[in-house]
């Protein structure tokens, strides 16, 4: 009896189980991996990640790429989906917050109040391009807040994404960057280096958007997915990897 | 309609294209003349290491290029003693890397060149007393012709379309690093496709003139 029920379960389970495609803004990679096996342990639906550029994934859902769900890097893109019909409308909501970070990989360098933007004695500040990433135009308004934009512009990097701009900074290439604390946290503290975690009110909310796209309207899976994303234990894992919700 | 940002950044590519070629070519000329003429062992590894850009995705070249020239990287520690300072994130890093990733196209088809030339011709100028360096002056160089402008041309319209390389290690600043490849990117990712399909649609016809006047020239030499 007890096999039967087993089995039965199994059916149901495989029944339920379709794949879900889901599109994730790079910077989300790793708590989305976490969630991902949470998820699929307890649903048994099966999660397929693509990690990518948001505006890329713009172009590609537009052009009829086969993503159900959009995890956004901000929440401009979900909007625009949606205004557009490639989202499905009343779905969208903010899964995480990003927290801006002045990082270095040399201990010392960037002090707890981020005085050496004034004080100097680097070559280049590294951020990602503020057209096209939100952490980008989020560093490029705390840098305006604090009045230093004229005074570092000719020292600025831009990397084509947040992650690249990581790479600039951990490479020694440029000597600090404003990255995302998700980048360099770990165990809930900045794990290498030196770093300010800037301010919050120094710039626009760095909000991230879910939505349900058009290709996922209707089916159980994308729906569940977006639901554990609301929950508790979802939000729990969100912050651990320095996040805010 | 293309504007100044737009038009700097083509400037840029030019200058870097050019500058890029002609360093090439006073490189290339030696090691693709060693390339053809040795018998030695190391023949195989330094025509490989050359080769090595047509392979690599440009995005390992860059990652390594990043690293290398970077303060920990060997190339890094020696531009910094050398008292240049680093090469990522400035112009002469990017010619630097260009050099690199556009040797094949260069080396090349001068070997090859070099190579169709046998030995007669340079043992017939030997014999007229020629010393080895007019002999290659004077013989080698001026029917290795063909080969010389399929370099060039592969060389400089290269350089114009790189693009990883110049992402990872470019740093996308005006007037240094930002050339039309990466603002055709950036233009993209921003959702302006008006602005992309201007510099987009130039480079597309460039290459093609470009491959046409290569195609025209190599064509009339073969009859």
């Amino acid at each position: 009896m007890r096999l039967l029920l087993l089995a039965l379960l199994c059916v149901t389970t495989l029944a339920r189980a379709d794949e879900l495609p889901v599109a994730v803004a790079a910077n989300f990679a790793a708590p989305a991996k976490q969630l991902a096996a949470d998820f699929e342990k307890e649903t048994g639906h099966k999660l397929i990640l693509i990690f990518g550029a948001t505006g890329k994934f713009y172009a590609q859902i537009r052009n009829g790429a086969p993503f159900e769900v959009l995890l956004a890097a901000d929440d401009e893109t979900p909007a625009r989906l949606e205004q557009d019909g490639a989202a499905v409308a009343g779905t969208r909501f903010t899964y995480a917050t990003g927290r801006l970070v002045l990082w270095s990989g040399r201990p010392g360098l960037v002090d707890a109040k981020g005085e050496v933007l004034k004080k100097g004695g680097f070559a280049h500040l590294a951020i990602a391009n503020p057209r096209l990433a939100p952490y980008g135009a989020a560093a490029v308004e705390a840098l305006t807040a604090l009045k230093l934009l004229a005074a570092v512009q000719a020292r600025l990097v831009q990397a084509e994404n947040i992650a690249q701009t990581h790479q600039f900074v951990a490479t020694g290439n440029a000597e600090l960057g404003f990255v995302a604390l998700s980048q360099v946290i770990k165990d809930g503290k900045v794990a290498e280096g030196s770093a300010w975690v800037v301010p919050a009110n120094l710039h626009q909310p760095i909000r991230q958007d879910a939505v349900l796209l058009d290709k996922g309207r209707g089916k159980p899976a994308p729906e569940a997915w977006l639901n554990y994303l609301k929950g508790d234990k979802a939000k729990a894992i969100i912050k651990s990897f320095g996040y805010e919700i | 309609m293309l504007n100044p940002s737009d038009l700097a950044a083509i400037w840029l590519t030019l200058k870097l294209a050019t500058v890029t070629t002609v360093l090439l070519l006073l490189i290339g000329t030696p090691i693709a003349w060693w390339l053809a003429r040795t018998r030695s062992w190391w023949k195989g590894p330094v025509g490989a290491v050359v080769a090595l850009p047509i392979v690599l995705p440009p995005t390992v070249i860059g990652f390594y290029l990043l690293l290398l020239m970077g303060p920990q990287g060997v190339v890094g520690r020696f531009t910094e003693w050398a008292g240049v300072g680093l090469l990522p994130f400035t112009f002469w890093g990017l010619v630097v890397a260009s050099v690199f990733y556009s040797m094949p196209f260069v080396v090349q088809p001068i070997q090859n060149a070099f190579e169709a030339l046998g030995e007669r011709p340079l043992e017939a100028a030997a014999t007229l007393r020629a010393a080895p360096l007019d002999a290659f002056f004077s013989v080698a160089l001026p029917l290795a012709r063909p080969g010389f402008i399929t370099a060039t041309i592969l060389g400089f319209a290269h350089t114009v379309g790189e693009f990883g390389v110049v992402l990872m290690i470019g740093g996308n600043i005006p007037d240094k690093t930002r050339v039309v490849s990466v603002l055709i990117y950036d233009h993209v990712e921003a959702l302006e496709y008006g602005q992309a399909h201007w510099l987009a649609g130039g480079m597309l016809v460039f290459s093609f003139l470009v491959l046409l006047t290569l195609y025209t020239l190599t064509g009339r030499k073969a009859r």
